[in-house]
């Protein structure tokens, strides 16, 4: 509920709506258009294999390279090199996305906002091994750490999961420390102590209610680093095993036929790029809706 | 500031110790032996014991990692198992081609970011504002490797404008002698050796630069729109200044700051980033050989490229802490 108040609030304070605010009273455009992009990948996340027309890995040896035919026609964006049908991969690629990115996103989460609480508000030795191993990981270039972890545990889903968790709770853990930080301060704290809380109850119970909204906003763009990362990787061959379709895969294995069938490529990448297009549409919404100070630190990028 | 300053580079000793430990465990322990991928299928025992005790592979791990530092404290990473050669020449040789990428991609992204953005933020919903931020964050979600592949298809395949893969044509290079082939052309007066290394330049920056430029963008539009807001520029409005010179000279050089914070955060994006570009394009760059390492299991080449990656992240983080002080004097450390 606070959260559609503030939906009106915003589009009440903002001078010119767009477009898509006139059609859609009291909606902001953003949140509008990225909402319903993520809603369409989740639901083809989830009911992907009901919608897919063919089987995503059925190999036809007599349609091969056959180019998108158009609605209607039994392969809707065409087929690649081994016959197999770009649109049941694609749909079926959404769901390994999916899976990657709330798997990270949840996990990175709940690693992040509990090192990162328990580092702001005990502080001390806690605070000092967390920040120093957040230091160390850190400082390895993004993706090159992932790439790395996936070379040591070899191709798979779970693997690739762990090798994306690698960094991604460290933006939770700087944000929610410093937040845990001055909440640590605040007049309720200092009453919830009075009162005989213990330190876990008073984390539990004080803190992380507090960290949220943030800690939503960061998930967002998590996300979407999330579904980038996990394409790079499946791209250069250290990300699932070749034999589950997802786009990364679909667009490494398009790579050689790059001059003769512009399909291949185009289509699996497209969808990486909407997915992420609307997530981070969406995480812009809800940055400025839930929390404007995140806007000034850049932290979302 | 320069007592900060070494202060924070012999801070970054331990950080850096523990990264090799880290690399070298992570490597080690990969699966996949390195001497049957190079020595191939029909090797005998004799032969595999006689390379390991070459490679010293037959001694315990923490001897081996002792035996690397030792060396990689004198800047010695070992012979690559591949190359023959020392890690460090290899990526010596490599190096330049990917510095010369990533210059290129911070110059095409700044060039077309700070304009873009200063356009948008000084005039706030605007179509000009709307226009901006929509191409901001369209660069920020594109897929780098995906530009790059949809880049070759439009420019080498249909209209055949830019070469698809390499950093020249065979024969045009002139003399190799840093190894950056645009400068090197350009002393040897080479107009022709520059224009071939430029086109083949072109799209693999272009596709580097891509996300920087979509985060710029975003960054240089919210510095100015809150630069707008200062007393000083009602004051240079006051005193009568055009509305060019107040955002170009007032508002823009003060708007600085959080955009260069951001081009040096970036670059480490910009370093991973190379590692997939480079693959695309076949650009014989320190990223492309990453690849190659890995494959290999090259260990002395990995371990080598992954420290020399993350010791020039670690040490550009330290450079942009530097250059704030120089920029807005306010900062002391």
């Amino acid at each position: 509920m606070v959260f559609m108040q503030s939906l009106t609030l915003e589009s009440a304070t903002e001078k010119s709506p767009g477009w898509l605010a006139r059609i859609v009273p009291r909606l902001h455009a953003k949140a509008f258009s990225g909402g319903l992009i993520v809603l369409t990948f989740i639901l083809v996340g989830i009911f992907g294999p009901l919608l897919a027309p063919h089987d995503p890995n059925k190999q036809e040896l007599t349609a091969m390279l056959k180019p998108p035919q158009g609605i209607g026609s039994p392969h809707l964006l065409g087929t690649d090199n081994l016959g197999r049908d770009i649109f049941s991969r694609i749909i079926h690629g959404a769901r390994v996305s999916l899976l990657v990115a709330f798997a990270v996103v949840f996990v990175s989460g709940f690693i992040g906002i509990g090192l990162g609480a328990i580092s702001g508000y005990l502080g001390g030795k806690a605070d000092f091994i967390i920040q120093k191993s957040v230091e160390v990981v850190w400082a390895f270039p993004p993706l090159l750490l992932g790439i790395t972890i996936m070379a040591f545990l070899g191709q798979g889903l779970f693997n690739l999961i762990l090798a994306l968790l690698a960094q991604r709770w460290i933006p939770y853990c700087r944000v929610v420390r410093s937040q845990s930080l001055s909440l640590r301060e605040r007049d309720f704290v200092t009453a919830a102590r009075c009162l005989g809380a213990t330190k876990i109850q008073i984390i539990a119970r004080h803190i992380l209610p507090n960290l949220i909204q943030t800690s939503l906003v960061i998930g967002t763009f998590a996300m979407a680093s999330a579904i980038i990362s996990e394409a790079s990787l499946s791209f250069l061959g250290v990300g699932v095993p070749p034999e589950i379709p997802t786009w990364g895969t679909m667009l490494a294995d398009a790579r050689i036929y790059i001059s003769t069938a512009w399909w291949l490529p185009l289509f699996p990448g497209l969808c990486i790029f909407i997915t992420v297009l609307g997530i981070n549409l969406l995480g812009d919404a809800l940055r400025d809706i839930l929390d404007p100070r995140l806007k000034r630190t850049g932290s979302g990028i | 500031m320069a007592s900060y300053l070494v202060h924070r580079l012999i801070g970054t000793i331990p950080v850096l110790l523990l990264i090799s430990l880290l690399v070298f465990l992570l490597i080690h322990a990969a699966p996949g032996d390195p001497t049957l991928l190079l020595l191939g299928e029909e090797t005998n025992a004799a032969e595999v014991a006689q390379a390991k005790a070459r490679w010293g592979l037959d001694q315990p791990l923490y001897i081996q990692y002792f035996k690397f530092l030792k060396s990689a404290a004198v800047g010695d990473f070992g012979k690559s198992f591949k190359y023959s050669e020392p890690v460090t020449r290899v990526i010596q040789s490599r190096l330049p081609a990917t510095i010369e990428l990533a210059i290129f991609s911070i110059i095409i992204a700044t060039v077309l970011a700070i304009p873009l953005g200063v356009w948008a933020g000084s005039r706030p919903n605007s179509w000009l504002d709307n226009l901006g931020t929509t191409f901001g964050l369209f660069g920020i979600s594109m897929p780098s490797f995906w530009l790059a592949i949809m880049l070759i298809l439009l420019m080498a395949g249909v209209l055949n404008i830019l070469p698809s893969s390499g950093r020249s044509t065979y024969g045009i290079a002139g003399l190799e002698q840093s190894g950056f082939y645009i400068l090197d052309s350009i002393i040897q007066q080479n107009w022709k050796g520059v224009w071939d290394a430029l086109t083949h330049i072109f799209m693999p920056a272009l596709a580097l630069g891509v996300n920087m430029l979509g985060i710029l963008m975003r960054v240089t539009r919210s510095a100015v729109l809150e630069v707008m807001n200062e007393e000083y520029v009602t004051t240079a409005r006051a005193k009568g200044l055009r509305e060019k010179n107040v955002i170009w000279r007032h508002v823009t050089s003060n708007a600085l700051i959080p955009v260069i914070t951001v081009v040096g955060l970036e670059l480490g994006t910009l370093l991973s980033g190379s590692i997939i570009v480079e693959t695309v394009f076949a650009w014989p760059g320190s990223g492309s050989l990453l690849i190659t390492a890995l494959n290999a299991r090259d260990y002395p080449l990995v371990t080598g490229l992954v420290m020399t990656y993350t010791a020039a992240f670690v040490v550009i983080n330290l450079v942009i802490d530097g250059l704030y002080a120089v920029i807005d004097p306010r900062i002391r450390y």
